[in-house]
């Protein structure tokens, strides 16, 4: 797969963008996770809604080749309701934190979605034929009457068009106390495991009314509570690893041969703090809000307020690398505590081949970084540059005090416009980023 | 009913706002409302000048003993920002426990270097210097038990609506150190303490003259108040609500239900203080009783208890809060049992 940008070989140019245009926009429908599924085939979105809108992958027209296909609407479901917590008098949010993907087995397709409690397991499956010609019943289904048979004949299938359910098919319920923040499903395909603000629960896909829970944090006594769970990931081939990350800016790898309550880690990865940077808001920059394997499963990344760290999993005192994704924020983390923006949580993801990873910052902006240039680069995903298969231009934030042309300065970014969720699909250099209740699809131009 | 409700809110947002001014610490500004026993007292730790001086030169002078003045007032606005966030009532919806715990940590942190600093010292005694004894202020008391009313006339003459949420601290503890399901309850005691004082406006003669006044200026302030859309207005309102939140000891309250509140701000007696921002929603009926039925809240200074290495300090104060829940208990039956 080629890189990130820049030279004449690569450029990602725009494909599509689904959602609402005006500039009203309704909470429900602002995007909240994105994710490609294994063969690509598919792209899943969940919103604040709790709805989940699956796209599905044209193929390519034979007359052009060169252009991919289109990604279109393939099923849209509820997958969460409202619920309201009568012990404590409070709202569960229907919101779809997280879609992770099933490899797939047979026909179906399979899905886990979840909000802040509960886990659902999603079957889509397509149905194209339908029975015709029973005995019993007409065409409209009305009984038919059993003396007017005089014959009998064998129901036909005769094909329909294409009706895509998606059905429930396990409820993973009442696990939790806090908030669900991750799932990830283990390389078994059989286990999958859940992570809320402080406690990690493995899970048999079968089994709904039990789950084991493998890692603890709370402590005894709340008040001496001071760092939560952020995220958590399986390791992609050994089914026994896995990994979290916690507000401090500590990643831990545990492995659940060594115990069943895998409390105490295998691997500590922990940057030590610059001394020379420290303010009041460093710990809260420092708060990983997403990790994530490497497809090879050696390398892990780690997103944090203003960087992107990739951690080899061999060496647990420092990131092998550290990109800096806006680090002319850092002058303005008082106003961004103030404005909550600093508890923003970005997510990261990796491109097919581990050559590149993404992530989103404000202003609609998107950033990559390629590992073996070093390069990088900032796009932006607006209605301005959605020309179709029109080439994205770098955009570039002025730190100086000298802004260049097309260059934007720092106080004229969009705090409101965040791109927190990113995803890269698993094989081609096709991205999908999501910008509020926009899902923009960029894809490469090979010249 | 709307109007009585909000009637004793602005009473009691007014005598606990807190404004993030950083050119004025909350916790050294003073004035004539308060009874000459507390002034002198602060007069006494040679603290701050009593008369109501350039407020700059007291922060300054203050500060000078510390770091430098602009640092300090940064750190200081920054604390009461985050104990601001702490607060913020999340009406339906749990609130982010990571949020809060980041916050909470943050304002951990910067506790530590005031304490270090002698700083944090001084802010206490501050707080404890402003915070009204229990004994002193019965409205309570008299309402529930028709007992001595001219006696305790005699002492209050600060406004009612700090004893009423001394008291909204007590009885919400109270029923805190039960189980989880009864937290619901508590949260419908924090009007009562508002009422109490409205109540005792009404059926007594207590000196209530001065704060009868706050009342109606209140009233007119309010509008002047909706206008400000600063972060100071929810600040303030927020403070106040706070105060009348519980003070929970246990460490579940605090993060079980992820409100963490700030130590109560000095009732700032300056007139101005008092008739701070106040955020037009809380005149919202069902905006305050949404509130009240969330998760418990917490006292101001169970945070501070647990950040702080001067314990004691804030223990002080938050007892004498705690005194007077038994009595709150017992009204919120009457008002709202009925």
């Amino acid at each position: 797969m080629a890189g990130v940008a820049g030279g004449n070989d690569f450029q990602w140019c725009f494909s599509q963008v689904k959602g609402a245009i005006d500039e009203d926009v309704a909470e429900a429908d602002i995007i909240s996770t994105v994710e490609f599924n294994y063969s690509g085939e598919l792209l899943a979105t969940g919103d604040k809604g709790g709805r989940v809108v699956i796209f599905q992958h044209e193929q390519e027209s034979k007359n052009r080749p060169h252009l991919r296909g289109e990604y279109n609407v393939y099923s849209t479901f509820q997958s969460h309701e409202p619920e309201f917590d009568y012990l404590k008098s409070l709202e569960i949010e229907e919101k779809i934190n997280k879609i992770r993907w099933l490899p797939q087995q047979n026909a179906a397709h399979f899905l886990l979605s979840t909000n802040d409690k509960t886990i659902k397991l999603w079957k889509i499956s397509e149905r194209d034929k339908r029975a015709e010609g029973y005995n019993l019943k007409d065409e409209d289904g009305r009984l038919r009457d059993p003396f007017r048979i005089t014959s009998l004949r064998v129901p036909v299938l005769m094909p329909m068009d294409l009706m895509v359910e998606a059905s429930p098919r396990r409820i993973f319920a009442n696990a939790h106390t806090y908030h669900i923040n991750s799932i990830s499903v283990n390389s078994d395909h059989e286990t999958y495991l859940s992570a809320d603000d402080l406690r990690i629960n493995l899970w048999h896909l079968e089994i709904t009314d039990r789950s084991f829970n493998i890692v603890d944090i709370k402590p005894a006594n709340m008040e001496e509570l001071t760092e939560v769970i952020t995220a958590a990931e399986c390791h992609p081939h050994q089914c026994n690893v896995f990994v979290y990350s916690s507000s401090k800016g500590t990643i831990r790898l545990c492995d659940m041969r060594a115990a069943a309550l895998c409390d105490r880690h295998s691997k500590f990865f922990e940057e030590p703090e610059d001394p020379s940077s420290r303010s009041f808001f460093s710990e809260i920059i420092s708060s990983i809000s997403d990790v994530k394997f490497s497809h090879s499963g050696r390398y892990m990344m780690t997103r944090d307020y203003l960087s992107v760290k990739f951690w080899d999993l061999n060496m647990e005192n420092r990131p092998v690398e550290t990109y800096q994704v806006h680090e002319y924020l850092r002058s303005k983390l008082c106003s961004l505590y103030e404005n909550d923006c600093i508890f923003d949580k970005f997510e990261c993801c990796w491109n097919g081949t581990d050559s590149a990873i993404m992530t989103g910052s404000y202003n609609n902006f998107f950033r990559m970084f390629d590992r073996n240039t070093r390069r990088d680069i900032t796009l932006e995903a607006s209605r301005e540059s959605s020309k179709p298969r029109a080439t994205l231009k770098p955009r570039k934030v002025s730190t100086g005090g000298k802004r260049k042309k097309d260059e934007i300065s720092v106080d004229s970014l969009d705090f409101n416009k965040k791109i927190l969720h990113t995803a890269w699909h698993p094989k081609d250099n096709v991205i999908a980023v999501a910008a509020t209740n926009n899902l923009y699809i960029f894809q490469d131009k090979i010249n | 009913m709307t109007f009585f409700f909000s009637l004793i809110l602005s009473t009691v947002r007014k005598c606990y706002s807190m404004r993030a001014r950083t050119q004025r610490p909350p916790a050294f500004r003073r004035d004539n409302m308060f009874p000459k026993g507390t002034k002198r007292k602060f007069s006494d730790s040679g603290e701050e000048p009593v008369s109501s001086g350039d407020q700059g030169q007291v922060a300054s002078s203050m500060a000078a003993r510390t770091l430098s003045s602009s640092y300090s007032l940064q750190r200081q606005s920054l604390l009461d920002m985050s104990l601001i966030k702490l607060q913020l009532c999340h009406m339906l919806v749990e609130p982010n426990l990571c949020r809060s715990v980041l916050i909470a940590n943050t304002v951990r942190q910067i506790q530590e270097e005031m304490t270090q600093d002698g700083t944090w010292q001084i802010m206490t005694q501050a707080l404890a210097a402003a915070q009204c004894p229990s004994d002193r202020l019965v409205a309570t008391e008299v309402l529930c038990r028709q007992t001595d009313a001219a006696a305790q006339a005699g002492q209050s003459s600060k406004p009612f609506s700090v004893v009423g949420l001394d008291e909204g601290y007590h009885s919400e503890e109270v029923v805190m150190e039960g189980d989880v399901g009864t937290e619901v309850n508590m949260s419908t005691l924090s009007p009562v303490s508002p009422q109490l004082s409205s109540s005792s406006y009404l059926t007594g003669p207590f000196g209530m003259g001065p704060c009868w006044e706050e009342e109606e200026e209140d009233g007119e302030c309010e509008e002047d108040e909706e206008e400000d859309s600063e972060v100071c207005v929810s600040e303030g309102e927020d403070g106040d609500r706070d105060h009348m939140r519980a003070d929970s000891r246990t460490g579940e309250q605090v993060f079980g239900t992820f409100e963490i509140k700030h130590p109560a701000p000095p009732p700032d007696p300056a007139l101005e203080e008092l008739f701070s921002d106040v955020d037009p929603s809380y005149y919202d009926l069902d905006t305050v009783l949404t509130g009240m039925q969330s998760a418990p809240k917490m006292g101001p200074y169970d945070l501070l208890e647990s950040l702080s290495s001067h314990g004691p300090t804030a223990l002080s104060s938050s007892s004498s809060c705690r005194s007077d829940l038994n009595e709150l208990d017992h009204i919120m039956e009457i008002i709202v049992g009925s």
